[in-house]
C-alpha cells in the first residue's frame, strides 16, 4: 500500500500543473461546502444557493474571495486555504452538478 | 485490497468450518465479497455523517448505524436555548430520514472486538464488520473535580451533552432570583467546543440582562486564554459590562472541588465561590466504548492516521468526532461532520482496494453574543508531512474591528450553517 502511495506521489510530481489539476480529488472538499450551503448546495437562510452557477463563475468568484477583491465574512478566510487546482476542480464539480 | 482479501479469506474459512450445507444459509457468503459491511457507532455529528456519506458514495455497501437514542439533540445552538432564544424542539432532530438510507440499530455498542471485527450490542446481538467507524463523542472525567460525579449533575448541571441537562440548566436560570450569581466552571484544553463556554456565558447574560439585570455571571476558567478571546472580551465590555466576569487560572479560576449542598465551588487555593446556579463543565475524554476498545492513548483521546482517520492503535477501525486527538482541529460539530466525510471517503476507497485520496476540508465555528451579533473562527485543514495541518495563510478569526453589519451577517450565517449542517446529516 505504501509503495503505491509513493508511486502516486512521484507520478503527480512529474505531471505538468495543468494535467495535475485534473487529478485533484475534491470529493471531500465539495462535500465540505454542503456543511454551510446545505444538501444539494441549495443554501439556507442568509447562506446563498450555489445551484445553477456556471463553473467559470464559481472559479472566478472563489478567486476574487481569495485575492480579497470581493469582500466577505468567511469566504475570504476559507478560499485562501484552497489551491488553484482545487478551485478549478471544485468549480468543475459544483458547476457541472447542477 | 487487504479488506477484500480478508473478506474472501473469512468466507473460505467459514465455508470450511461450517460445511457446504451451512454456507447456503450464511448471508456473508450469499452477499459475496463485493458488498462490504460498514458499522458506525454513534449517530451524532461525526457518525451519522459518516454513515450517510459511505452509503452515498458506495450505495452497495451495507451500512449499519448503532445508536441508542431515539433522536439527536445538538450541542450547537443549545446555548441559545439557555438564552431563551430557541426551543428544545428546534435543536432536536429525528433519525427518520437517515433510517431510510442506512440500517439504524437502536441499541448501545457494548464492546468492540478488533481481532474478530465484531461489535457486540447491549442487547447481546453481534455485528460483524469489514470497516468500523467509531464516533462516540465525549465522556466526563467524574471525580476530576472533587465532589462532581454523576449525581452532582442534578444540582450543578454540565449541560455539555444537550438534552435533559440543557432543560435543567434553563429551568434553574428561570427560577433564579434577580441579583443572583451564575457560575460557569470552564475546563482546560482539550474539550468539546472550545468557544462553547464563552458563547454560553454570552447567551445566559443576554437572558439575565433583559430579565434579571441585577444578576452576575462569573466564569471560573482552568486556563489563561480561550478561543476568540479578544472578540468575546470586546463584546462583553460592550453588551454585558456589569454582568460577565472572567477569572483565568492565574487569578484563581481553576476549580478543584464542588459542594452541591452548599452550592459552592472551590479554587485550587481554597477560595470558595457561592453560586445560585452553577454550570460545571468538567474535564473530558473519549467516549467509553472507544477507550474500552483500546482506541485511546494515555491522553484519553484517540490518535488517528490523517489520510483515513483509521485508528493509529487498532487497524480496521476509524475514529471521528470529538473523541479524536486531531489538533489543530477543534472539537466542533463542523469538524466532526467533515471528519465523517473524510473517513467515509477513505473507507470507500479502502474497501475498493484503493489508497485514500489527499483531502482538504474546512471548519467554521460561529458564536453568538446577542441574537444579532456573531463572529467566527475558520480553519482549512489538509495533511502535510503526514500530520493534520492548517493550510498556511488560511482561516483565522473574524476581524476585531468589524462593523455591526459584519457581526449581524455572521450571526445570520451561523443560523444558516445550523440549518444546513443538520439537514446535511439528518435530512
Amino acid at each position: 500500500m505504501k509503495r503505491w502511495m509513493l508511486t502516486g506521489l512521484v507520478v503527480a510530481a512529474a505531471l505538468p500543473a495543468a494535467a495535475r489539476a485534473q487529478t485533484v480529488d475534491v470529493t471531500v472538499l465539495a462535500a465540505s461546502c454542503a456543511t454551510c450551503h446545505g444538501p444539494g448546495l441549495r443554501g439556507s437562510g442568509a447562506i446563498p444557493s450555489l445551484r445553477g452557477k456556471h463553473a467559470v463563475d464559481i472559479a472566478s468568484t472563489l478567486r476574487a474571495f481569495q485575492s480579497g477583491e470581493r469582500p466577505a465574512t468567511i469566504m475570504t478566510r476559507l478560499s485562501k486555504g484552497w489551491s488553484s487546482a482545487e478551485i478549478d476542480a471544485l468549480a468543475a464539480k459544483l458547476g457541472s452538478a447542477q | 485490497m487487504r479488506d477484500v482479501m480478508r473478506a474472501r479469506m473469512r468466507v473460505t474459512r467459514r465455508a470450511v468450518l461450517l460445511g457446504a450445507g451451512a454456507t447456503l444459509a450464511s448471508p456473508a457468503i450469499v452477499r459475496g465479497a463485493a458488498a462490504a459491511r460498514v458499522v458506525v457507532i454513534g449517530a451524532g455529528f461525526g457518525g451519522a455523517t459518516a454513515a450517510k456519506y459511505v452509503k452515498t458514495w458506495a450505495p452497495a455497501t451495507h451500512v449499519t448505524l448503532v445508536e441508542p437514542a431515539a433522536e439527536f439533540v445538538t450541542c450547537p445552538y443549545s446555548n441559545q436555548v439557555l438564552g431563551g432564544l430557541r426551543t428544545m424542539a428546534s435543536i432536536t432532530h429525528a433519525y427518520t430520514k437517515l433510517a431510510r438510507r442506512v440500517a439504524l440499530v437502536r441499541d448501545r455498542a457494548a464492546a468492540i472486538d478488533p481481532d474478530k471485527r465484531m461489535v457486540r450490542l447491549g442487547g447481546g446481538r453481534t455485528l460483524p464488520y469489514d470497516r468500523l467507524i467509531v464516533s462516540p463523542g465525549i465522556d466526563f472525567r467524574w471525580g476530576a473535580i472533587e465532589g462532581y460525579d454523576e449525581t452532582a449533575i442534578q444540582a450543578m448541571p454540565h449541560a455539555w451533552k444537550a438534552g435533559p441537562q440543557t432543560v435543567l440548566l434553563r429551568r434553574q436560570l428561570e427560577a433564579m432570583r434577580d441579583g443572583g450569581t451564575v457560575v460557569i466552571v470552564a475546563p482546560d484544553n482539550p474539550y468539546r467546543c472550545p468557544p462553547g463556554p464563552y458563547e454560553r456565558a454570552s447567551m445566559i447574560a443576554w437572558y439575565l440582562k433583559s430579565r434579571k439585570p441585577r444578576s452576575k455571571l462569573v466564569i471560573l476558567d482552568a486556563k489563561d486564554a480561550f478561543s476568540k478571546q479578544g472578540l468575546f472580551l470586546d463584546a462583553w465590555k460592550r453588551f454585558y459590562p456589569d454582568i460577565i466576569e472572567w477569572v483565568p487560572v492565574s487569578k484563581g479560576g481553576k476549580i478543584t472541588k464542588v459542594d452541591v449542598k452548599a452550592m459552592t465551588v472551590e479554587d485550587e487555593f481554597g477560595t470558595q465561590h457561592k453560586a445560585d446556579v452553577a454550570n460545571v463543565i468538567p474535564p473530558q475524554f473519549a467516549g467509553k466504548v472507544a477507550r474500552d476498545a483500546g482506541l485511546a492513548d494515555p491522553s484519553g483521546w484517540c490518535p488517528v492516521e490523517p489520510h483515513s482517520f483509521e485508528s493509529s492503535l487498532r487497524k480496521g477501525i476509524h475514529v471521528v468526532g470529538d473523541a479524536t486527538s486531531a489538533a489543530p482541529m477543534p472539537k466542533s460539530g463542523f469538524v466532526a461532520n467533515n471528519q465523517g466525510k473524510v473517513a467515509a471517503a477513505a473507507v470507500v476507497a479502502l474497501l475498493a482496494g484503493k489508497t485514500p485520496a489527499d483531502a482538504t476540508w474546512n471548519n467554521v465555528c460561529y458564536s453568538h453574543v446577542t441574537p444579532d451579533y456573531g463572529f467566527s473562527v475558520a480553519n482549512v485543514i489538509h495533511v502535510a508531512a503526514g500530520k493534520f495541518a492548517e493550510v498556511p495563510g488560511s482561516g483565522g478569526i473574524s476581524p476585531r474591528d468589524a462593523d455591526d453589519k459584519f457581526r449581524k451577517q455572521e450571526a445570520q450565517y451561523g443560523d444558516g450553517w445550523y440549518a444546513s449542517v443538520t439537514a446535511d446529516i439528518f435530512g
